[in-house]
């Protein structure tokens, strides 16, 4: 189970010093056999595990202890790994797709630069994601965590020569780190109330009785703000987009595998804190439908085809976070599954796409590729049924599973809002299909060719699109609910009907067909680049202004902020203070300097007056006056 | 004889003396008016020598007369020296000592 996390982070080491050696010369056989193998090992193992765990009871958790790491009185941290089933599933996700995407990025950063380099960090990127989601303690989660926002950091800004792309990495980074801050108050918030019982997950679950409600609500709303800033909600979602700067698998991997299902990971981690708090996961769940909403009505407006699937994984993860605040954990678990299968499929598709056309990344400039690029059409189609929530498709089970449960748990607002969602991700979805491969070719490029590394992934990954879902069933779909009763999480339970089921499922489906209608009568035929010639299309194509906002609320205000500090207050007051003390000394030295003239008959006067004071002192002592 | 002229001759000794060393920039003149400053000294000790029928004032004042004599030469020595050196005896040339404009 260590090795699961050791190999990624031995091969990133190996990996960085074979490239430090020598930066200029191309081993591109090595890099890339070392930077596959590692996953491909890494998956080995996880697999054993995850069978190993299948043979105990549901509720088995695997312990491995290295060794004491702090211990300071009570407080005691080891450095410890821990597997349940929760993790099993994380690990066997992060590790094949994660290995399908190194396999691929073996073929996509070809001829690169710095491809050792790329390796390197990919490594280390899914080495801290295991970490994160092995960990034993929340102090090792956040170890974890904090590597997962270090190395996305230095992927996205992976090409550092573009100021725009070094931007967008910064921007993630900070909006993490504010995510972070609330993470870590939530913890030693957690910490403090629990007055030394437990620091492992399992001990804090035991006596998690021994905090005050409205404390848990605390604690469970800062944790949130880790999970915000890391899983892209809303306030925190800004730099998600951004992240596109970045090569193409490095969004497939944040987008998929890792990063940004941290944050719903820790959510379950952290269940039995939340099914004690229902309010804050009410809030939870509001912001998730905000954020699925929103950001699917940006979606529909982008061109450019990384960031439309940029804002499709904030609006899943929007479903995500309903699932996990109305205390589904499971079905929250489940879309994260299900949709890192199609989300990673969808963004190698859309990087196989950016490579035939020669780096071109707008949909308006594609078109009628549907031809030449047959796989990655056949593919990529499927993935866009699975998002937009077509059965058999993965998608529509565990997005109709969130959407059940939002109905039966009477939350309607939040169930209206997520349907209307979904209608928007097949629109957008397949506007992105359309676009770019039914529309009218502009232009008539030869297409360069895409390698094997390239495309053996997309059917693999296809085949878990198409399927995944089925492992979800639940018995209205004849099935067993094989998912939700493997990973045995604390789920609060609603009631619902088979016939309301049904009628739901029903209407999932003639949403996602509206939507996919909407879109194929829009853009199927001819796609014409929206324009912004109304106020909501203005707003919208501008992502409604947000990094503008923030910009002028935050940035802005901070910097005037500091700029009073800089100019009034330290020039002004502190070092003014300074002033007058430095001068009151050099005033007094212009006094004092006069005295010492060099002049032997003013020292000789001076050698007089103080003897004539000693002299008089001695006289008034002894009593001579 | 009281002893108070001798106590008015010494003070207005030692008070010409003390105003030639601070007022006056000839260092003969300065040394000159640091003998008379002793020579005032001297006369208030042996004064009191006298009135209290104490020797060992006398005693002090002829060994100060002696000391003087051997400053007067290690003095004399000194200022033909500084008088080498700068070519003058005006005590107000020699101010190396203090602090010029320029440093502060």
């Amino acid at each position: 189970m260590i090795y699961i996390v050791l190999i990624p982070f031995g091969s990133a080491l190996l990996l960085g010093l074979v490239y430090l050696i020598n930066p200029k010369k191309e081993r591109y056989h090595f890099y890339s056999r070392v930077g596959v193998l590692s996953p491909v090992l890494s998956s080995a193992l996880a697999l054993m595990v995850g069978f190993e765990i299948l043979a105990h009871p549901s509720d088995a958790h695997f312990h491995i202890t290295l060794f004491e790491w702090i211990s300071i009185g009570e407080f005691k941290i080891n450095f410890a790994f821990m597997a349940d089933r929760l993790t099993a599933v994380m690990l066997f996700f992060i590790t094949v797709i994660g290995t399908l995407i190194h396999i691929y990025a073996a073929g996509y950063m070809r001829g690169d630069k710095a491809f050792g380099k790329f390796f390197s960090y990919f490594n280390l990127f899914m080495g801290s994601m295991l970490l994160l989601v092995l960990a034993d303690n929340p102090i090792m989660m956040f170890v974890g965590w904090e590597l997962v926002g270090l190395s996305s950091y230095l992927l996205i800004g992976f090409y550092h020569q573009d100021a725009a792309n070094i931007k967008a990495a910064n921007k993630a980074f900070i909006l993490n780190r504010i995510g972070d801050f609330g993470f870590i108050i939530g913890l030693a918030l957690l910490f403090v109330a629990l007055e030394g019982h437990g620091y492992t997950f399992e001990a804090i679950e035991a006596n998690i009785g021994l905090v005050e409600r409205s404390m848990l609500a605390l604690i469970a709303m800062f944790l949130f703000v880790g999970a915000m800033g890391k899983s892209a909600q809303i306030p925190l979602y800004v730099w998600l987009p951004d992240a596109m700067a970045g090569p193409t698998p490095v969004s497939a991997l944040i987008h998929a595998a890792t990063m940004v299902t941290a944050g719903v990971y820790m959510v379950a981690r952290f269940s039995f804190l939340y099914n004690e708090v229902p309010q804050v996961g009410e809030i939870i769940a509001m912001i998730g439908a905000v954020s699925a909403l929103f950001a699917a009505v940006i979606a529909s407006y982008q061109s450019d085809i990384k960031r439309i699937l940029a804002y499709s994984t904030m609006s899943q993860l929007g479903y995500m976070f309903i699932a996990v605040g109305l205390g589904t954990y499971s079905s929250g678990i489940f879309h994260v599954f299900t949709h890192a299968f199609f989300k990673a499929l969808l963004f190698m598709g859309a990087g196989a796409v950016i490579i035939a056309l020669h780096h071109e990344q707008n949909i308006f400039k594609m078109g009628g590729l549907r031809k030449q690029l047959g796989l990655v059409y056949g593919t990529m189609f499927i993935a866009t049924l699975a998002i937009s929530g077509i059965p058999p498709f993965s998608g529509f089970f565990s997005k109709d599973a969130i959407l059940a449960v939002a109905f039966s748990s009477e939350h309607y607002l939040i169930w209206g809002m997520a349907t209307l969602t979904a209608m928007l991700t097949a629109f957008y979805m397949f506007r992105m299909l359309f676009i770019v491969f039914f529309a009218n070719a502009s232009s008539a490029k030869p297409l360069n060719p895409l390698p094997k590394t390239m495309t053996w992934p997309l059917i693999i990954l296809a085949f878990g699109s198409a399927t995944t879902g089925l492992l979800g069933l639940n018995e209205a779909y004849g099935g067993t609910n094989l998912f939700e009763n493997f990973i045995a999480l604390p789920d609060q339970t609603y009631e619902l009907s088979h016939t309301s089921e049904y009628l739901l499922g029903f209407l999932n489906i003639l949403m996602a067909l509206i939507g996919m209608g909407l879109a194929y009568r829009l853009y199927a035929v001819s796609a014409k680049e929206p324009r912004a010639n109304t106020v909501w299309r203005h707003a919208v194509i501008h992502k409604f202004y947000i990094d503008e906002i923030y910009d002028f609320f935050i940035v802005k205000t901070l910097r005037h902020l500091s700029l009073i500090a800089d100019k009034i207050i330290d020039n002004k007051v502190v070092d003014g203070t300074l002033n007058i003390i430095i001068s009151g000394y050099l005033m007094a030295a212009k006094l004092f300097v006069r005295l010492q003239n060099g002049k032997v008959r003013f020292y000789a006067l001076y050698i007089l007056a103080g003897l004539a004071i000693l002299s008089l002192l001695m006289l008034d002592t002894l009593g001579g006056l | 004889m009281t002893p108070d002229n001798f106590f008015l001759l010494a003070t207005l000794l030692f008070s010409i003396g003390l105003i030639g060393v601070v007022s006056r920039r000839n260092l003969f003149v300065v040394y000159m008016s640091i003998e008379l400053m002793l020579s005032a000294i001297n006369l208030v000790l042996a004064t009191f020598s006298r009135l209290h029928g104490d020797m060992h004032g006398s005693v002090m004042v002829l060994l100060i007369i002696a000391v003087i004599a051997a400053e007067a030469a290690l003095f004399l020595a000194m200022v033909v020296h500084l008088y080498r050196l700068k070519r003058t005896v005006d005590s107000d040339d020699f101010n190396t000592l203090a602090q010029t404009k320029e440093e502060i």
